[in-house]
C-alpha cells in the first residue's frame, strides 16, 4: 500500500489503442473509470425508463428524481428556453456525480482530479455559450461586455474588464471542480496513513488512532457532501453561463 | 346545532371575525414568505452562498486567481505578438486584477451580475 498521498492520482497506461504521429494514445485508468462511469449511468437510466410504471418503483424514483432535479436546475436559472441544454447540462451533472462517487471508493480513481478533464469540461461550456450565443444573437451577442447605464468614458475600461472576466469563466469552472476533488482526496488520504502510522505504534498509539480515524470518517462524509455539490455547481454555473448565450444583456 | 349557535355567534360580530381572519391569513402568508424565502433565493442566486465555508472560500479565491491568470496570460501573449513587452503584461495584469475582483463581488452577490438579473 503506498502512502505517498499523491499516488492515487497517477495516470496507468492500460493498453496502447492508437499512435498519431510520434505520440503513443493508450487507454489509461482515467479512461476505464470515465467509461465505467458511462455505463453506469446507461445502466442506472435504462433499468430505471424499463418498467414505465405509471406508479414508478424504487430505481424508476430515484430516475426521475434525477431528471427533475436537473430540469428544475435549468428552468430556475436560464429559463424554460434553457430546456433545450438539458440533455447537455444533465449529461455534465450526471458524469461528474458518478465520476465523483466512484473516486469515494477506495482503490479507485478520480477522473475529476485531473485539471486537464476539468478543462476540457469547462471549455466545452465555455465554446457552446460562445457559438449558440454568436448563432443566436449574432454580433448583438457581444452586447454581453457592455452593461448599459455606464458612462461613456469609462465604458472602454468596462468593456476590457468584462471580456477578461468572461475568459477567465471557464478557468474559475474548471479549477474549482478539480481543487476541490484533489484537496478533498489528499487529505483523506493523509489522514488515514496517521492511522496506520500511529497504529503501529503500540498500545498508546492505537489509542491515538483513533483520533484521526474519526477524523476520516468525518471527512469521508463531507467529501461525499462535496462529490454532489461541485456537480451540482458545476451544472448550475453551466446553466447561468448559458442564461447569458440565451438572454445577453438584458 | 352547535354548528347554527356558532354561525350565528359569527354574524353578530362580522368585524370582529374579519380581522382575526385577515389577522390570521397575514400571519400565514408571513410564514410561508419566511419558509419559502431562503430556499428560492437559493435558487436563483448562485447556490453556494449558504454551504460551507471552505466551499465559499475556494469558489471566491478561484475566481480571483482565474481573472488574474487570464489578464497575464492575455498580456504576455499580446506582447509576444505585438512585441511591446514589457507593457501588455503590465496593462492586462492590471486589468486581469479587476477583473478577477468583479468576479468575485458577483460571486458574493455584491455587485449584481446584469446578466443574471431575472
Amino acid at each position: 500500500m503506498a502512502t505517498d498521498p499523491i499516488h492515487q492520482f497517477q495516470i496507468v497506461n492500460l493498453f496502447p489503442v492508437a499512435k498519431v504521429g510520434g505520440t503513443d494514445i493508450a487507454f489509461t485508468n482515467s479512461a476505464a473509470f470515465m467509461v465505467a462511469a458511462v455505463v453506469i449511468i446507461t445502466a442506472f437510466l435504462l433499468a430505471g425508463a424499463a418498467s414505465r410504471a405509471m406508479v414508478p418503483g424504487r430505481l424508476q424514483s430515484a430516475a426521475e428524481l434525477v431528471y427533475e432535479f436537473v430540469a428544475t436546475t435549468i428552468r430556475s436559472t436560464a429559463g424554460s428556453e434553457g430546456m433545450r441544454f438539458f440533455p447537455f447540462v444533465f449529461t455534465l451533472f450526471t458524469f461528474i456525480l458518478t465520476v465523483n462517487l466512484i473516486g469515494l471508493i477506495p482503490y479507485t480513481f478520480t477522473v475529476t482530479s485531473h485539471i486537464i478533464v476539468t478543462l476540457a469540461l469547462a471549455l466545452t461550456v465555455f465554446f457552446t455559450v460562445l457559438i449558440y450565443g454568436l448563432y443566436r444573437h449574432g454580433l448583438h451577442f457581444f452586447g454581453l461586455f457592455a452593461p448599459k447605464g455606464i458612462p461613456v468614458y469609462i465604458l472602454p475600461l468596462i468593456v476590457c474588464i468584462e471580456i477578461l472576466s468572461f475568459l477567465s469563466r471557464p478557468i474559475s469552472h474548471s479549477v474549482r471542480l478539480f481543487a476541490n476533488m484533489l484537496a478533498g482526496h489528499i487529505t483523506l488520504k493523509v489522514f488515514a496513513s496517521f492511522i496506520a502510522m500511529l497504529g503501529s505504534a503500540g498500545i498508546i498509539g492505537v489509542a491515538g488512532a483513533t483520533l484521526p480515524l474519526a477524523l476520516v470518517i468525518g471527512l469521508t462524509a463531507l467529501e461525499l457532501l462535496v462529490a454532489f455539490l461541485q456537480a451540482y455547481v458545476f451544472a448550475i454555473l453551466t446553466c447561468i453561463y448559458l442564461n447569458d448565450a440565451i438572454h445577453p444583456g438584458h | 346545532m352547535a354548528d347554527g349557535t356558532r354561525d350565528k355567534g359569527k354574524r353578530q360580530e362580522p368585524p370582529d371575525d374579519e380581522a382575526a381572519l385577515s389577522a390570521r391569513l397575514k400571519r400565514l402568508g408571513d410564514r410561508i414568505a419566511q419558509a419559502k424565502g431562503p430556499s428560492e433565493r437559493g435558487n436563483d442566486s448562485r447556490p453556494t452562498t449558504d454551504t460551507s465555508g471552505m466551499a465559499r472560500g475556494f469558489r471566491l479565491s478561484s475566481e480571483l486567481v482565474a481573472g488574474v491568470l487570464v489578464g497575464a496570460g492575455l498580456g504576455w501573449l499580446l506582447d509576444r505578438w505585438l512585441g511591446i513587452s514589457p507593457w501588455g503584461l503590465i496593462v492586462f495584469l492590471l486589468f486581469g486584477f479587476a477583473a478577477g475582483v468583479l468576479n468575485v463581488m458577483r460571486a458574493a452577490g455584491i455587485v449584481r451580475d446584469p446578466t443574471v438579473n431575472d
